[in-house]
């Protein structure tokens, strides 16, 4: 398992690698586009992981314990916390519809404003580029979390049939270590693509 | 990952303290990105980031106390590389003549 979360790591570093790379060339356009982005859902989203872990380190726990119930419970909270996360990204690419954020033939990007109000010309070439890459990472991390929100999902049922015992619950183990490298990775997301570019 | 192993566990309470403060982490380095720290404004970040996933990892994946020692070297080779990627890219990028 270990090894998989390794090879996930590398993969996830490739786009962060391009992020940071991007980043560095056309420096004025990320913090215009990252601007746009909406912190506080994206907060909201992160502290909805950080509950989520939570729960799914205490499933783990009382699978090791042998408490069926209590373990069932966990993991369908834990479900439903994905499922709220991905709701609430789904309304955040609903904000980028509206506001032509989405990259493509209906891109459209405003130049930004300072905090005098004096106006920064931004090329949209280049806040396209942010936008994808946003898209990229928080779409690909959002498929972890649908694929995620599955796995959990046929392990309730699972726990619930008396599948998993003191002396064997290595796949809620395993699945308890994916969803808190999906919890991490969007832990490093969140101050990268919301935070960091406020005041560039 | 083999179902011999001895299984790591904390109490409850420990995790759910673990779990409120990474909560206040997440408060705490929102709360900063309004403060204009100039450039230290992503150091800050990336460190509070930081700290925040090496708590996951320490006890959520329970790798502090692991009884397997493959565990750590499979982890840390796992930055490594990353930290090879990261570096050697950024290493060419900006030393471009072009640029």
């Amino acid at each position: 398992m270990w090894l998989f979360l390794v090879t996930e790591i590398m993969f996830f570093g490739g786009m962060f690698c391009a992020y940071l790379v991007y980043r560095l060339a056309h420096f004025n356009a990320f913090a215009a586009g990252s601007q746009q982005l909406n912190i506080w859902m994206g907060a909201i989203n992160t502290a909805v992981l950080i509950v989520s872990s939570v729960t799914v380190v205490l499933a783990v726990k009382a699978a090791g314990a042998g408490k069926r119930k209590v373990l069932v419970g966990y993991l369908v909270v834990t479900v439903l916390l994905g499922l709220t996360f991905l709701v609430i990204k789904g309304f955040e690419y609903r904000e980028k519809f509206e506001k032509h954020h989405v990259p493509g033939p209906t891109f459209s990007f405003t130049d930004k404003f300072d905090d005098n109000g004096k106006q920064i010309p931004v090329n949209p070439k280049e806040a396209e580029l942010f936008f994808s890459l946003y898209f990229a990472m928080t779409g690909m991390h959002a498929l972890h979390m649908i694929i995620g929100c599955g796995l959990f999902s046929v392990l309730a049922i699972l726990a619930w049939k008396g599948h998993y015992t003191p002396g064997y619950f290595t796949p809620i183990e395993n699945a308890g270590l994916y969803w808190h490298l999906v919890d991490i990775i969007w832990i490093y997301l969140f101050p990268l693509l919301y935070l960091i570019s406020r005041h560039s | 990952m083999s179902e011999h192993e001895e299984h790591k566990s904390y109490s409850q309470g420990f995790y759910i303290a673990i779990g409120i403060t990474l909560l206040v982490l997440t408060i705490t380095t929102a709360a900063v990105a309004f403060v204009n720290l100039g450039p230290f404004n992503p150091v800050v970040a990336l460190l509070i980031a930081t700290i925040k996933a090496t708590l996951v990892v320490l006890f959520f994946m329970h790798v502090k106390g692991a009884s397997e020692k493959l565990t750590g070297a499979v982890l840390v080779s796992g930055f490594f590389f990353l930290a090879i990627l990261l570096s050697l890219s950024l290493a060419d990028y900006l030393t471009r003549s072009w640029r």
